[in-house]
């Protein structure tokens, strides 16, 4: 996993609330077996017509917002299945960072998995940081370290970060590995349970 | 010092360890797995060189882009190439790593919720994962069943533990008992218009109350099913006689002198009297009536007898949403919502496709005929369920009163074979997403119990169940 440390670029508002995984990448991208390349699935409803011809209008496709890297969208960011393909796709197209009022579980937690930054604000915050957004073409600066987000104006906003999630992100940690090195303390755990609950163990 | 939750119980059952930022490792009982969410998974543990830890723990279904006929004719004749492949790299993953599978077309397959506890996988007190947020549905049985991302699947493949922080408990109390012609459906709809998509965010919710003692297993799995709509991590209804009942002579349950000593321990996954939640909700019940969605978020909900929101009584954010949402479903602010004429019925889903769901619809359906301008299918959760409802003869039910008798899956409720709506097309449905889209692009979702979308079928708009009982 890439880590995350400090980003500066563009940021994208997505005035829309409740935006659903379904939304982020729809199912038809699900039947991949890889996890590359699904950037073109990415909110493709709203940028696509049904048959493949662009929309035009939708903020990711908006040259003064090309190569952004962060997305500030609605409430509850990110609800619905627990496609891991939706943090998949957001990072294929380039986001690396998305700032909402709050966030799905599973999502949140999915976004830890693969180096992208979800952000929560406070409402009144995050309409802030989206009115400077529009129009594009500014920077702001995303320091996972300090837990702060700059705007194009210079105003800085604090976030709250579990400390797990954010050591993950900075050294982009192999959760797997890490776990392994316990394996001593899953042997135990298992042991105890054979003996505990032994109709578990003559599946 | 306060008793402990549910949750709590199940919760320091598992734990293997905790490190300093209070992240646990936690052990998993059962892992169920599909095609969609694990190709990605198994191509990381095998460029690692990582094994599956304990394959015994681990059940394989094959039910997300199954098509729902012609699965005798197996896999090789599934028409979509990539659906196909997905579910060849399932059956290749299966045997390399010697995990127990149900084929398509094996009738002990069916949707991964269906599945796990009619085998009687899913067992009280148990911590279970799948890749797939509805894996809440478990919750019904009193264990901590949690939908989880990809790299979480692999994790769990690897090291038959999930790391996590521990969610805060809610509990939601419901009282009272319903009018006829209202179950668990209304329930869930009514409590998630009332606390919100996101009421439940960093929550476990459990269900309490007289009126969940009074819910069949299957009621309990809808309730918890739909949890995940309300943004709760899992939700949990306390193991009791009807669990037990249930697991009972299923074959994965325990038997003899194992099930005395298995019930025993699960007896003991219920909430301290003097335990403390979070959060406390209460729902009484009898006040609920036969509920159905409007809009494009499960929170938008309406009884049946009620008019969808005007956006000029709302704040300008909410009518902004509210307006949006009215647009794409194609409806008129503040009109009547039976007044919606539906085109397509979709009975099915691991919300609403088990037996007691065949038979609710079943028994509206009887003696009655599906509207001429609907098109209206049902979709069993398994192929047991499939053969347990054609013993009872509702197949022919549904047949003669022209719904399309269809083999089990996950089907419309996602659209990823080849069962959707078209652009503009509105269906009455069991599932649980009224999302844009999720039905096919441009569909128009209701979200429904399976009596009230029986009811729209012969009545070809939405209509009060209650007038036909
Ligand atoms: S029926 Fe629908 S919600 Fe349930 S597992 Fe299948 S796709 Fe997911």
């Amino acid at each position: 996993m890439i880590p995350f440390t400090r980003l500066d670029a563009k940021a994208a508002p997505l005035d829309v609330a409740n935006i659903d995984t379904d939304q982020i990448i729809p199912k038809q991208f699900l039947k991949t077996v890889d996890r590359e390349g699904l950037a073109r699935g990415l909110f493709y409803d709203l940028r696509f017509e049904a048959d493949g011809r662009p929309k035009g209008g939708f903020v990711l496709d908006d040259p003064a917002f090309a190569g952004a890297g962060v997305l500030i969208a609605g409430d509850n960011f990110g609800c619905g299945s627990s496609r891991e393909h939706a943090p998949w796709a957001l990072l294929d197209f380039g986001l690396r960072c998305v700032i909402s009022s709050s966030f799905a579980d599973i999502f949140y937690n999915n976004c830890f998995q693969n180096g992208l930054l979800p952000i929560a604000l406070p409402r009144e915050q995050v309409r802030m940081l989206m009115a400077e957004a529009k129009g594009g073409n500014h920077v702001f600066s995303v320091d996972l370290e300090t837990q702060t987000v700059t705007s194009p104006s210079g105003q800085v906003f604090a976030f709250d970060i579990d400390p797990g999630g954010k050591e993950k992100l900075l050294k982009g940690l192999d959760a797997i590995g890490e776990t392994l090195q316990a394996a001593a303390d899953i042997d135990a755990y298992e042991a105890r349970r054979a003996l505990d609950q032994p109709w578990l163990e003559l599946a | 010092m306060s008793g402990k939750t549910l949750y709590d119980k199940i919760w320091d059952a598992h734990v293997v360890s905790t490190d300093a930022n209070g992240e646990a490792i936690l052990y998993i009982d059962l892992h169920l797995i599909h095609e969609v969410t694990t190709p990605q998974a198994f191509a990381g543990l095998r460029a690692a060189h990582r094994p599956v830890r304990r394959p015994d723990r681990t059940l394989a279904v094959a039910d997300h882009n199954i098509p729902t006929e012609g699965q005798a004719l197996g896999v090789g004749a599934v028409a979509d190439v990539e659906a196909r492949a997905q579910l060849q790299a399932l059956e290749r993953n299966v045997a390399d790593y010697r995990i127990e599978f149900f084929p398509m077309g094996d009738p002990r397959n069916g949707i991964v919720h269906v599945v796990g506890p009619e085998q009687g996988r899913t067992q009280p007190g148990m911590t279970i994962v799948c890749g797939d947020s509805h894996t809440s549905t478990h919750g019904a049985f009193g264990a901590l069943a949690q939908g989880i991302g990809t790299s979480e699947v692999e994790h769990v493949l690897a090291t038959q533990t999930l790391r996590q922080q521990k969610s805060k408990n809610m509990r939601v109390t419901f009282t009272g008992a319903p009018a006829p012609g209202v179950g668990a459906k209304d329930f869930a709809l009514a409590m998630i218009g009332r606390i919100g998509t996101s009421g439940g965010t960093g929550h476990v919710i459990e269900f309490a109350g007289e009126a969940i003692t009074a819910l069949s297993m299957e009621g309990r799995m809808t309730l918890c099913n739909l949890t995940i709509e309300g943004g709760a991590r899992a939700g949990l209804v306390a193991p009791d006689q009807t669990t037990f009942d249930y697991l009972m002579g299923r074959p994965s349950a325990p038997k003899g002198a194992a099930w005395e000593m298995a019930v025993r321990h699960w007896r003991r996954f219920v909430t301290d009297a003097d335990a403390v939640f979070d959060v406390e909700v209460a729902i009484d019940v009898s006040t609920i009536a036969p509920t159905v969605t409007w809009g494009t978020s499960p929170q938008d909900v309406v009884a049946v007898d009620g008019r969808v929101p005007d956006p000029a009584q709302f704040d300008t954010d909410t009518a902004g949403a509210i307006r949006r949402a009215l647009d794409y479903m194609g409806l008129e602010a503040g009109q009547r919502i039976d007044e919606a004429r539906i085109d397509r019925v979709f009975i099915g889903s691991c919300t609403n496709s088990r037996i007691e769901d065949l038979r609710a619809a079943a028994a509206i359906a009887a003696g009655r005929q599906v509207a001429p301008h609907v098109r209206a299918m049902v979709v069993p959760g398994s192929g047991l369920v499939k053969d347990q409802a054609e013993s009872e003869g509702l197949d022919v039910i549904f047949r003669e009163a022209g719904f399309d008798w269809r083999e089990p899956g996950c089907s419309m409720c996602l659209g990823m074979n080849p069962d959707r709506l078209a652009p503009g097309e509105r269906c009455a449905s069991t599932s649980n997403r009224n999302f844009e889209g999720r039905q096919g692009r441009g569909g128009r979702t209701h979200l429904m119990s399976p009596a009230m979308a029986a009811a729209a079928a012969v009545a070809g708009h939405i209509v009060d169940v209650r007038t036909l009982l």
